[in-house]
């Protein structure tokens, strides 16, 4: 496998997903000196929006990386995240090229339970897949999943895809608009033992085979509304609530009506919640996303 | 001496409104409050004329505090009193509109009580917030209210400090109180919260109810939090943030904070300890509207507040 030597690690694709934005200025401060094994480009993707403290401005940048959305033409009066998509992707891609950087990590916070997730588009990219396999090794106090959207790169809409390979670093809980030192610090740590592991490739080293759990997103499910006013009737249920990835099995609790009824899930397949009541995705009618688990069979590389 | 004598006798509390979205993006009070108007009957009791009512429809509508500037500072004397004209902040015309409804601030003609519903990042739980030390009615009330939730426990804050006492929406009835629920991320909808809320609101209004009705309320006593100083997050020369809330300190609100304790954790992972000669108790702790207030967490010292019996004045 060729080495991984152009890395970026981009923050504040959200404007209010404050850990990544914190790392990324921490990351700034410090002066690259030419005698770095691996050249990082660190990028504020959305600083616009972070000025603001906000999750946009005009439009959600991490829906803006679709073929369609980078080959649009643009002009000053395009909403801004448009015209920045197109920004990113040159300075970072363009994305299915050969320029593009080796690996993009782009950091995300969820207000949902979901510890740090790498997610991705390939349930065989054995870069990202091993990565994962160093920090479940590695990072004691949180846990670690691999997280799969099966949709073919051209209609791939985040910016990990402008990336030859490239995830999404979530780390969750964390309310929009604050930092905790605990999220903060667990985002520093899996960057640095992604930078470690990738030191490690270049040189040679061998990492041994084995497998990873990977959890492929299967179908989201939005609140239950009423039908006139869209407005929502329901949260989701306190036996839910804080339990992504915890299997959700058919007849299991899912919302608490305002009316005091409980709705429960009436899928056949007992699936894996995420993304469990995450403020940004109300408006996008998602409640939780449920997930397959498979066990997926890592080579060894060196 | 007979107890008789210690009794206050106050006027029937007979129209009340209960505030949602006074901030766009705190979700439990908006929902309760459009529940309620479309369906009252949960909070109707008898003699009362009660108002659920969204206090910033257009920060609701896009699920933001404010749009201008934050409603729950605008009702000075200075926005109360300003001209009708082109040009007015929203939220100072917003204040204008609901001191003309609910108000006017200090008039016999307000509204005797307004319940503002907030809700916070910080690990408060459930926070009855009061704006003074001597409202025997609003003391009493806080009082059944705690009694009523335990073993679920409501802190009571009270904000009566003379610099940092502010001008909330609330404040334009005889007795406002300030409903405080966290944790919950701007935005977000928890069940656990929502249901806290609504179930001291329920308390509230019987308490209400009961008193309008004659009932005497003995001499009580509320152990309160009182505000006593704002504390900021470490800056650069530039403004910008050098340090979060330290883990120990994170989601400690209303425990002890000695001096000597973790207080704040550097982003290149240094720690700052507290410095202060008395012990405080914190709250307020990384609340995410507070960061542009240059707040990390507000200081308070404990203390007891003693009310008087109270019943309705005989008319």
């Amino acid at each position: 496998m060729p080495t991984v030597s152009r890395v970026a690690v981009c923050g504040g694709t959200h404007g209010n997903e404050l850990a990544g934005i914190y790392l990324v200025r921490e990351m700034l401060k410090k002066r690259a000196d030419g005698t770095e094994p691996v050249s990082v480009v660190t990028v504020m993707s959305n600083p616009r929006a972070a000025q603001l403290c906000v999750r946009y401005v005009e439009t959600d940048l991490n829906r803006c990386f679709t073929r369609a959305a980078l080959s649009a033409p643009v002009s000053e009066t395009s909403p801004y995240e448009m015209i920045r998509s197109q920004e990113l992707n040159a300075l970072l891609g363009p994305k299915a090229s050969a320029q593009a950087v080796d690996l993009l990590c782009d950091l995300h916070n969820t207000t949902a339970n979901t510890g740090l997730c790498l997610i991705t588009y390939s349930d065989r990219d054995w870069i990202c897949l091993h990565i994962c396999k160093h920090l479940q090794r590695e990072m004691a106090s949180t846990p670690v999943r691999y997280v799969h959207f099966d949709i073919p790169l051209n209609e791939a809409y985040s910016l990990d895809s402008v990336g030859k390979h490239g995830f999404a670093m979530e780390i969750g809980p964390q309310p929009h608009g604050v930092v905790r030192s605990v999220i903060f610090s667990a985002m520093q740590e899996g960057v640095q033992l992604m930078m470690d592991w990738i030191c490690q490739f270049n040189s040679g080293t061998l990492f041994e085979g084995g497998w990873v759990d990977v959890y492929t997103m299967v179908k989201n499910i939005d609140y239950p509304r009423d039908s006139e006013t869209h407005v929502i009737t329901a949260a989701v249920h306190p036996n839910l609530q804080d339990r992504d990835f915890c299997l959700l099995h058919p007849g299991d609790p899912m919302f608490l009506c305002f009316s005091g009824e409980t709705l429960r899930y009436r899928g056949k397949e007992a699936l894996y919640p995420f993304f469990i009541n995450e403020g940004a995705y109300y408006e996008k009618g998602v409640a939780l996303s449920l997930a397959r688990k498979r066990r997926v069979q890592i080579p060894s590389v060196l | 001496m007979s107890s008789r004598t210690n009794v206050s006798c106050l006027h029937e509390a007979k129209r009340v409104a209960i505030f949602g979205g006074t901030h766009g993006n705190e979700m439990s009070g908006i929902t309760l409050v459009n529940m309620w108007k479309q369906n009252s009957a949960e909070i109707e009791r008898n003699g009362l004329l009660i108002k659920p009512f969204i206090s910033n429809p257009k920060a609701v509508k896009k699920c933001t505090r404010y749009i201008d500037t934050d409603l729950n500072r605008a009702f000075t004397p200075e926005n109360l009193s300003a001209p009708d004209v082109e040009g007015l902040l929203y939220e100072v015309q917003r204040a204008k509109e609901i001191n003309r409804m609910f108000g006017p601030k200090g008039s016999s003609d307000a509204y005797d009580v307004i319940f503002d519903l907030h809700n916070t990042t910080s690990n408060m739980g459930s926070t009855l917030i009061l704006e003074s030390s001597t409202d025997l009615f609003n003391l009493q009330m806080v009082h059944y209210i705690k009694k009523a939730m335990a073993p679920h426990t409501c802190s009571v804050l009270l904000n009566e400090h003379p610099q940092l006492k502010y001008s909330t929406t609330r404040s334009v009835a005889k007795h406002p109180i300030g409903l405080e629920v966290g944790p919950q991320p701007q935005g977000v909808l928890r069940s656990n919260v929502f249901e806290s809320m609504r179930t001291i609101l329920k308390h509230a209004l019987d308490f209400i109810e009961f008193f309008n009705s004659g009932v005497e309320f003995p001499p009580c006593t509320v152990d309160v939090f009182r505000v006593q100083e704002r504390m900021d997050y470490p800056r650069d020369t530039n403004g910008n943030i050098t340090a979060m809330v330290h883990p120990h300190l994170q989601d400690c609100d209303w425990e002890p904070l000695n001096r000597g304790d973790p207080m704040f954790l550097t982003f290149d992972g240094r720690t700052i300890l507290y410095e202060g000669a008395n012990t405080v108790y914190p709250t307020f702790i990384n609340e995410a509207a507070y960061y542009e207030k240059q707040q990390a967490f507000t200081t308070t010292c404990r203390e007891i507040l003693s009310a008087n019996a109270i019943r309705k004045a005989f008319k």
